[in-house]
């Protein structure tokens, strides 16, 4: 509790520290923050070309679809990126002065949220050109995801930031796991196929979709796309019906979410003790 | 009694030290078993410092100094004991507080100040101060990392007293910088002195712990050997760091003759610690030979507070020599005349073969005695002067 308040009072630092790293991400680049908004928008050339083109798997709107789900696992795997390098990165801040040091990876979050509003510029534009209802109640999913997904990256976040200082092999095997982890997190392919493909099978009597639920930020960002995407189905000729998010009720859906959101507030307290535990050798194993 | 600003209760520091530091996972798992040995950088470690004192620590390299101070701000966590302090700490530790090279020194000096406690609107008002007394007017504007390493330091120090902090701890900073910003340095230090804030001071130069100090703390391979008043702190420092550099400690020799006792007294016979100027200053020695031994030289140095030598004389200089030293014998130096105007003067007294080549014993600088500054006399010596007017 006592770390909770002198956290608070360190608001500032946090603020200078995202700005730091901001401004030192985009120095001495012509492009500066328009970097930022190309890498989704490249994605989705990318994406587009795969899907539309040479799979001929059509989803409608896709570029909503992708960008509302690449948004948060971006801003997820930014942040880790970031905090994983964080703590090292910052050698001469860490041993000269004295903060709390649970800053130096919530400032990879703030940097990372930078970003992601950046991101979500482009993602409005094509909300906008696609007719999106801005009015929707789906929408109410979002906060909450937002939420979940915060709590979760952060408890994350400080524990590779922690971990990484000791074994720097953490940011490698980081970057590795992140690669897996995008694929078995709807983001490309819709979520809606899963739930077909998987919700009828079992495997030791559990349900292959719930197993798939386990991974947390799958859960958050179906919340991101069903908020923002909102598209459950829609049907094609011959009467089928194409699945592009899993069809669960929204209640249940945020009882998820909310599920993960407890958790990870749970994990951030676990990865925060970790962390301040380890932080007092941080200066001398700089 | 006060609250002290700072109070190091048992504080102890382990390191683990590596014989090779496994820096990775895989290292880790091929290597069962680390190899790492504990290592004590500081053990039981206790002290105040009162509030609006001004500390000095001093010690031998790797005595532990700087890990103390970076307990005491906060930036390493003590493995034993606890630390208290109150209000703001600055910290100046060697060679810049942390800046970040890729940004100007103008937002290095924002960052720099929010991570000390100030805000932005705060640091908007000092921001001037800052850059002048860093003397950085024209380089705020571009990438520290074009500083060069004066820059950065003058940079740091000016955001660390500019914060406003309770407590200022600095590691040898001082020693950084042009002349005329040390002195500045020093100016501020002393204002900081005047306006009750307490500073830590960690230096290798004794003479700035005796000229800036009213307290001293000795750290010896991690314990407190010595606390309390600069000069005998100072002096006990010097006596350690005699027993590092010499070949013979500061109570060695073969003793084929021995110092058996040794007394400073003045011109009345009384045995003294206090002079003045001008004053006569008797050393005295007993020797004792054990077997006898031919043409030893006795000799004396006196050293003063910064551990220059000063003056010395032996023997044979004196148009004396012992053909064969038997038995025992009292000598006496008299130094007719303090020169000194104040101060206080170290006492070496020692036997030796004629080309130095035997030491037989040696006190080093075990006596002294004070000079008493007189207020009418300023300077570095004392010359007995005359004055004399008449009408022309």
């Amino acid at each position: 509790m006592r770390r909770l308040r002198e956290l608070a009072s360190s608001r500032e630092i946090l603020a200078n520290l995202v700005r730091k790293e901001v401004k030192v991400k985009y120095k001495s680049s012509v492009l500066g923050a328009l970097w930022s908004m190309l890498n989704p928008v490249l994605y989705l050339a990318v994406f587009t070309l795969v899907f539309s083109v040479v799979l001929r798997n059509d989803i409608r709107d896709f570029p909503v679809y992708l960008l509302s789900g690449l948004l948060a696992w971006n801003l997820f795997s930014t942040s880790l990126s970031l905090a994983s390098r964080s703590v090292v990165d910052n050698a001469n801040l860490v041993t000269k002065v004295y903060f709390p040091r649970e800053i130096l990876p919530l400032s990879s979050v703030g940097t990372a949220l930078v970003d992601f509003g950046l991101q979500a510029l482009v993602l409005v534009a094509f909300m906008v050109t696609s007719g999106y209802d801005f009015t929707r109640i789906d929408l109410l999913l979002l906060p909450l995801s937002m939420f979940a997904l915060l709590a979760f990256t952060s408890a994350l976040g400080m524990w590779v930031a922690g971990l990484n200082v000791r074994y720097r092999d953490t940011q490698h095997l980081l970057n590795l796991s992140l690669l897996a982890w995008f694929w078995v997190t709807p983001i490309v392919y819709p979520s809606g196929f899963v739930y077909t493909e998987l919700s009828s099978r079992e495997f030791l009597g559990i349900r292959l979709f719930d197993l798939y639920l386990a991974n947390p930020m799958a859960s958050v960002v179906m919340g991101f796309q069903r908020a923002l995407y909102g598209t459950v189905s829609y049907p094609v000729e011959g009467g089928r019906e194409v699945f592009v998010l899993a069809p669960v009720s929204l209640g249940w859906l945020a009882l998820l979410i909310g599920g993960v959101a407890v958790g990870s507030l749970l994990l951030l307290f676990l990865a925060w003790r970790t962390f301040f535990h380890l932080s007092g050798d941080f200066a001398e194993e700089l | 009694m006060t609250v002290p600003a700072i109070e190091v209760a048992g504080v102890g520091k382990r390191f683990r030290r590596y014989r090779e530091r496994p820096t990775s996972l895989k290292e880790r798992l091929i290597r069962f078993r680390v190899t790492a040995d504990d290592f004590w950088a500081l053990r039981e470690v206790s002290l105040e410092v009162p509030e609006g004192s001004t500390l000095g620590l001093i010690g031998p390299n790797g005595s532990g100094k700087t890990t103390l101070l970076k307990i005491i701000a906060g930036i390493l966590r003590p493995t034993e004991g606890s630390v208290r302090t109150s209000g703001r700490i600055a910290a100046l530790l060697a060679l810049g507080a942390g800046f970040h090279p890729e940004l100007t020194g103008r937002e290095n000096v924002y960052l720099n100040a929010s991570i000390l406690g100030l805000s932005r609107q705060q640091t908007d008002r000092l921001f001037d101060d800052i850059v002048g007394f860093a003397e950085l007017e024209e380089f705020i504007d571009s990438q520290v990392k074009f500083y060069s390493s004066g820059m950065y330091v003058r940079l740091g120090f000016a955001v660390a007293v500019h914060v406003d902090p309770a407590i200022l701890l600095v590691d040898e900073v001082l020693a950084v910088g042009d002349e005329g910003f040390q002195r500045k340095c020093l100016d501020k230090v002393r204002a900081f002195q005047r306006e009750g804030r307490t500073i830590v001071f960690v230096t290798h130069a004794v003479h700035q712990v005796l000229q800036v100090c009213d307290r001293a703390v000795l750290l010896n391979r991690g314990t407190v050997q010595a606390q309390g008043d600069p000069g005998e702190v100072v002096r006990d420092f010097r006596l350690l760091m005699m027993k590092k550099d010499l070949a013979y400690g500061w109570d060695q020799g073969t003793k084929e003759i021995e110092i058996v006792n040794v007394e400073i007294f003045g011109a009345d016979g009384a045995s003294r610690e206090h002079f003045r100027p001008g004053e006569a200053v008797v050393i005295q020695i007993d020797l004792k030979a054990n077997t006898p031994v031919s043409d030893p030289i006795i000799s004396f140095a006196l050293h003063d507070q910064q551990n220059d030598f000063v003056f010395g004389t032996n023997n044979d200089w004196r148009g004396s020599r012992f053909p064969v030293f038997e038995g025992k014998h009292r000598v006496q130096f008299t130094l007719k005349s303090l020169p000194f105007v104040g101060g206080r003067y170290y006492v070496t007294v020692g036997v030796h073969a004629r080309d130095a080549s035997r030491v037989y014993h040696v006190h080093e600088q075990r006596y002294w005695f004070d000079v008493k500054l007189g207020a009418e006399n300023p300077g570095a010596v004392w010359i007995p002067v005359e004055f004399r007017a008449e009408p022309l």
